[in-house]
Formats: C-alpha cells, structure tokens, sequence
C-alpha cells in the first residue's frame, strides 16, 4: 500500500495544563487510535506535553490566502476596535 | 466506621493537588459534582450576562449622536456577542448544551448581571456603561484571567485583550459630554448618579454575606474576593471621575489614608436583592426581549438546516 493512501492527521499538543492546544505538525495513520500513539512517539519523546488531539485533515476546512482581501480585508478600516484609537490625558491613560 | 468512609478517594486527592499547585483543570480531568456544578452556573451566568448586556447599548444604536460613536458603539456590542459565544463554548466544554443553558435563562433559573435590568435612559448612560460598567467587570475579569478551569481562563484572557477599548471608548465619550455644554456635563452627571450605586453591587454581596465565595475561593475558581475586587475598581476609579469634574454621588467617599484606599458608604442591599430576584426596573422586558429574539430567528437556523440537508442529499445523488 502506497503512503498516500493512509490518511493524514494533524496533531495539536497541549504542552501545559491551562494553556490551548496548538498545531505542532501531521502524521498519517490508519485510524486516530494510531495517530494518537505515533503522534506521542513522534512530538511528546521529551515530555513536551500533557494532551494530545488528532484530527483528520480531510475533516478541516481552511480559508485560502487567495481569498484573503475580500475575506478578511473589511477589519482595515476599523481601527476603533483598538484601544489605542481613543487618546486620553496621561493622568488617566493607564486604563 | 467502615474501611470505605476513611479511605481516602484518590481522583479527589489529584483533582486537589491540581489546584495546590496552580494546575488548570481542563475539560476531561475527573472533577467532584460540586465544582463542575459551580463552574458550569458560573459559566453560564456570565455568558448570559454578555448577551442580555447587548441590550441597554442596543438601545442607543440608532440615536448615536455621530456616524463615529454609531460604529463605535456596533463594534462594542458585537463583541459582547462574540464574548458570550466564547464563554458558552467554554461551558460547553462541561457537556451543557446551548439550547439547555438558553432554556435556563428563559425560565428563569439561570441569572445574568443585574446590572442589565437597568435601563439606558440618555446618552450619556452608554458612556457611562463602558467606562463603569465594563470598568467593573474588567477588574472581575482580570482576576478571573487565572481561575482554575481552563477553558474559562483561556476564554477570559481573550475577553479582556478585546475589552481593553470598551473601557477607553466610554470614558472618553464621558469626557467629552463633561468638557460639553452645561446641560451635557449635568446629563453626564446624571448618569453617574444613577450607575454608580448598582455597578457597586456587581462585585456580589459583601465576603461576609456572599453564599459562594469561601468554596469558590478554595478551589481557586474566584481568585480574589468581591470586597477586594470592589476596593479595587472604586480606588482606581474615583480619580478618573474628579479628573473630569464629575462627582461621585456618595457624601462618605474619603481617602483613607491609613487604609490607603477609599472608604465608601453603605450599599442598598435591599435594592440589589429586588433586581436580582426579578423586580429591577427593566428585568422583564430584557427577558421578553431575549425570548423574542430567540423565536423570531427560527425561521434562519430552520432554513440554514433545510438548506443543509439539500446539500447533502444532493452530494449524496
């Protein structure tokens, strides 16, 4: 069997209780049972975390960088949504 | 005694020793029934209280006195959205279901923040909700930034990243109407008479009276206690308030300087009492409204379904 044909996971590690998960990298793997335990011989050999997710890749939906002007350009002109945009006097800006 | 009422449960001596050493508790740790109930009530009173707070903001909308303050004041209000989507999710996380933590609200078994049963009468109050009201909760939120749950943590830390320009914008709206006319600075005034007393009362009873505290205290779930919380927002904000020549309506307010903090006059907890129970002056209409919305917005997740199943059946073909 051809690797292409074993699925592909993406593997999300918790490195910290408290803290999210984050996307460390993918493996493929015959089932998630299996991408659970190569992802823990692969990411976690130096106990760099305390919670694994696996997650088909098939099953995430991205948004493409192509589409990225029309897709998330209408946040450029609002800069009210940051503090910074409303300038108070110094004896009260630590707000 | 029997050998099974002394030993000792292990699950609860990790689950313990999780919050000793400043762990998270994340969603698939074994916790007791009572801090998954706490946190989960927790959860889901301030969730609610992000969605109803839409509400008295909602009202100034379309009277915005500019095009500035309207987009300002859509901006803030959908993040007030996006905060109660954030925390439903992290209750979720617990195993609630949406629609049974809405069905508790509707019924009435589920709480928000009283402070949203009172209503926006002038301008000045949208204002003085951002600068005193999110004022308030910033200094709750802040502190919660480290409560022992996870996903509520990670959910608080985003909130008040976003909520650091809520705060700034009413302030400054605030500030304007105070270097205003005569007639804007008294309805600035105004304002502060009638939200200064109930936002006091966000931070909870006294620690003395509070029913949730010394628990919630124990399992690190409250990090700092609402009289701390409230000395808190009071010494940081009375400067603010004289910086613009507003006047704070409490004639025992005084530095004390031995406390190094303000001393502050009596609460009305009978009026608290009243709000929280039902009886405040918007209470039934923010509920009514709630309803309403949650009703009249069936028909779009109906069709959103409908459309759904089309698409699969017609993926299917």
């Amino acid at each position: 069997m051809s690797q292409q044909s074993i699925p592909l996971f993406e593997i999300f590690i918790r490195s910290k209780r408290g803290l999210d998960h984050r996307h460390v990298g993918s493996l493929h793997a015959e089932d998630s049972e299996q991408a659970l335990e190569y992802a823990r011989d692969v990411y976690l050999r130096r106990s760099e975390g305390v919670s694994i997710w696996v997650v088909r890749s098939s099953d995430i939906t991205a948004s493409q960088e192509k589409d990225v002007e029309s897709f998330l350009d209408p946040m450029d002109d609002k800069p009210y949504r940051h503090a910074t945009h409303y300038k108070l006097p110094k004896e009260v800006d630590n707000m | 005694m029997t050998e099974n009422t002394t030993r000792i449960d292990p699950q609860l001596t990790t689950f313990e020793d999780k919050i000793t050493n400043e762990q998270r508790i994340e969603p698939r740790d074994w916790m007791p029934d009572a801090f998954r109930k706490t946190v989960l009530r927790q959860m889901s009173q301030h969730a609610h209280s992000e969605v109803i707070g839409m509400q008295p903001e909602g009202n100034w909308i379309t009277r915005a006195p500019t095009l500035h303050r309207k987009v300002i004041l859509l901006a803030k209000i959908q993040d007030e959205g996006g905060h109660g989507l954030y925390l439903y999710s992290a209750a979720e996380t617990l195993g609630a279901s949406r629609e049974e933590m809405v069905q508790a609200l509707h019924d009435g078994k589920a709480k928000y923040a009283s402070i949203f049963n009172y209503p926006s009468l002038t301008w000045a109050d949208i204002g003085m909700i951002g600068w005193l009201v999110d004022g308030a909760a910033i200094v709750n939120q802040v502190s919660l930034q480290r409560t022992s749950y996870g996903p509520y943590s990670r959910a608080m830390i985003r909130i008040c990243k976003e909520e650091s320009f809520h705060q700034r914008q009413g302030y400054e709206a605030t500030m304007v109407l105070a270097r205003g006319s005569a007639e804007q600075k008294a309805m600035a005034q105004d304002s502060l008479d009638r939200w200064w007393w109930p936002v006091l009362t966000m931070f909870g009873p006294h620690d003395t009276d509070s029913a949730h505290t010394g628990q919630s205290m124990k399992w690190k779930l409250k990090r700092e206690s609402n009289d701390v919380l409230r000395q808190r927002f009071i010494d940081q904000t009375v400067p603010q308030a004289e910086f613009i020549g507003l006047k704070i309506p409490d004639p025992d307010l005084k530095w004390n300087e031995e406390r190094n903090a303000y001393d502050f006059g009596a609460i009305d907890w009978d009026e608290f009492m009243q709000v929280i129970s039902g009886n405040g002056p918007c209470n039934r209409q923010r509920l009514a409204h709630h309803v309403r919305a949650q009703d009249e917005g069936q028909w779009v997740r109906d069709a959103m379904h409908a459309y759904e199943l089309k698409r699969q059946a017609r993926d299917a073909a």
